[in-house]
């Protein structure tokens, strides 16, 4: 270990440092002026994004003694990560304050979140990716319970707890068996273990690759792990679920990808068939139970579901394709994803919580502006062209038909077709409703502007996805 | 001769009877906090078993890891529970049903 390693993981000890900063500051801010503590976190994730920038690697190195990688792919998820987190907060500001939930915490744990997310994106051993697994969900427990007067928040939040927790315990039971198997928990050797003893690649393994499955099934929020999902999704403060759907599924997909590919890729034929069935599950009860909600959140929920079913697909194939056409399924659904939740976080105003469907009743006469971002990014959570979305299902569709399962490629069509209805029905409401509620939806300017170009860059992301789909074809290539 | 089998064994009872302990009881959510932990001490076992048999120290390392996580699961788990306390008057598992659909 010397003073390069140091240098290679600065982003996350620059975090740190910024978290302990933000931690100490917040404890001399009254309640009125939140907003600092805001506006320095902000700050601090500006600093980070330098620092990324300049420690961006060419190539990957591992140091630490194998337990920590640097490598394109980790720097995109990172640089992702952290632009998804500052969106998260700036959405959250206005809303938390309206309620009078404004506090400190939000943003240190919400810091905390993301330096687990960047140690999972960084990780190179099994070590390494627990504990940053570990930082997000402690973190992310905490965040669901913030509003502590409120009992809904509280019980979603004991169910988060306690099934995070089983998902752990399984994740945690499967990496002892290959630990156990192979004798290594470092990525790097546990792959070179299987290739060099084929006769490892036998029940014990498997044995212990099923609890890996299942504890990524339950991270991802694949059927049928997927119970805690859509109650978290709906009990959490509408800012806490934007945070949870964003930026921790570009750690899911890291913990998925470092696991699956680096390290157990040579059992690609005993994983793939046991990613087959939950993401195809994923795909259809997702989609047809998301038709059932009224509430809103519930229902993007549902569709994350889905979501989660075409990215594992996507990886299930196991080819670079599959693999660079899930990298950019996730990171442009996590695109639409903060935009509609920034607009359903749009809607709600003090002591209002807009969360059902029907709250966006006639919101083209309230806002014909935000209106019609609704409008783009439902169209491209259902995947119409030109939008992303479309670009995103079309990658990992031909990923599918090019590995010859054709009939996994007509589901996923299907499944789409499906999908198409219930976000077209948000868009029926809100051009072709009545209004029930016509107060005038009210949000600071930055809050607007942001929220208007995240809605935008979907589009602008479906008009010209090629440089992205070749970045993430060479990251992964 | 107690081998490595019967460690092995051992912890895959361990975790089963926490796995069930989760899904039967319908009481008490302090109990599933219980069972959480007996859930790690299992793994726990494991390591220690395959460290020893494999003559390598990371699984003991990791036990220690294990351990560290484990107190602070269980110190958010249990201000969850108070906040839950708090704000309906009861812990039993069976009365958290108001989310639903």
């Amino acid at each position: 270990m010397n003073l390069m390693d140091y240098l290679i993981a600065a982003p996350e000890i620059a975090l740190l440092g910024l978290i302990c900063v933000v931690l100490v500051a917040d404890l001399f801010v009254d309640n009125e002026n939140r907003v600092r503590t805001f506006w320095l976190s902000i700050v601090s994730l500006a600093v980070l994004l330098a620092v990324l920038n300049a420690t961006a690697p060419d190539a990957r190195s591992v140091v630490f003694s194998g337990s920590y990688v640097s490598d394109p792919l980790s720097q995109i998820l990172k640089v992702g990560a952290v632009i998804f987190v500052a969106i998260s907060f700036l959405y959250a500001r206005d809303y938390l304050r309206a309620n009078e939930i404004h506090r400190g915490e939000f943003y240190t744990l919400g810091l905390i979140g993301l330096l687990g997310m960047m140690v999972m994106m960084s990780a190179n051993s099994m070590l390494t990716m627990y504990l940053g697994l570990e930082t997000l969900a402690l973190s992310l427990y905490a965040l669901v319970a913030i509003d502590r007067d409120n009992v809904t928040s509280a019980e979603s939040a004991m169910k988060y707890f306690i099934l995070g927790a089983i998902a752990s315990g399984c994740l945690l039971y499967g990496i002892s068996w290959v630990y156990g198997v192979t004798g290594s928990l470092q990525f790097h050797e546990i792959s070179a273990a299987v290739s060099a003893d084929p006769s490892l690649n036998s029940l014990p393994l498997w044995f212990g690759l099923a609890f890996l499955i299942v504890g990524i099934g339950f991270k991802f929020g694949a059927v049928p792990f997927h119970m805690w999902l859509p109650d978290v999704y709906q009990g959490a403060r509408t800012p806490i679920t934007l945070y949870i759907a964003t930026a921790p599924k570009l750690a899911a997909l890291a913990l998925t990808l470092r696991i699956l590919v680096d390290g157990l890729g040579a059992l690609h034929e005993t994983w793939s068939a046991m990613i087959m069935v939950i993401a195809v599950l994923s795909l259809l009860a997702g989609n047809f139970i998301a038709i059932a909600q009224t509430n809103i959140k519930r229902m993007l929920g549902y569709s994350t579901i889905a979501h989660v079913g075409f990215i594992l697909l996507a990886i299930f194939v196991g080819t670079e394709q599959g693999n660079a056409a899930a990298l950019f399924y996730t990171l442009t659904y996590v695109v639409a994803a903060a935009g509609a939740f920034g607009i359903i976080i749009l809607l709600s105003r003090r002591g209002y919580e807009a969360e059902n469907l029907t709250d966006f009743k006639g919101l083209n006469a309230r806002s014909p502006w935000f209106a019609m971002m609704m409008m783009f990014l439902m169209f491209s959570m259902a995947g119409v062209p030109p939008f992303v979305g479309f670009f995103a299902k079309l990658n990992a569709i031909s990923a599918v038909v090019d590995s010859g399962y054709t009939a996994i490629a007509v589901l996923m069509v299907l499944a789409s077709v499906v999908g198409a209805y219930y976000y077209l029905r948000v868009i029926w409401y809100m051009y072709f409703e009545e209004a029930e509620d016509k107060a005038v939806l009210q949000a600071s300017t930055d809050t607007k502007m942001v929220l208007s170009l995240n809605s935008l860059a979907v589009l602008a992301l479906g008009i010209v996805p090629g440089w992205l789909l070749a970045m993430c074809i060479q990251i992964l290539g | 001769m107690i081998g490595l089998e019967h460690y092995l064994t051992l912890a895959a009872m361990l975790f089963v009877l926490s796995v069930a302990g989760i899904i039967i009881n319908r009481r008490n959510l302090i109990l599933l906090l219980m069972c959480v932990e007996l859930m790690l001490l299992a793994v726990n076992f494991n390591f220690v078993a395959f460290s020893r048999y494999l003559g390598d120290e990371t699984g003991q390392v990791f036990v220690f890891f294990i351990l560290t996580v484990a107190a602070a699961e269980a110190a958010i788990g249990l201000a969850i529970l108070v906040v839950l306390f708090r704000n309906r008057r009861s812990i039993a598992v069976k009365e958290l049903n108001t989310l639903k659909g």
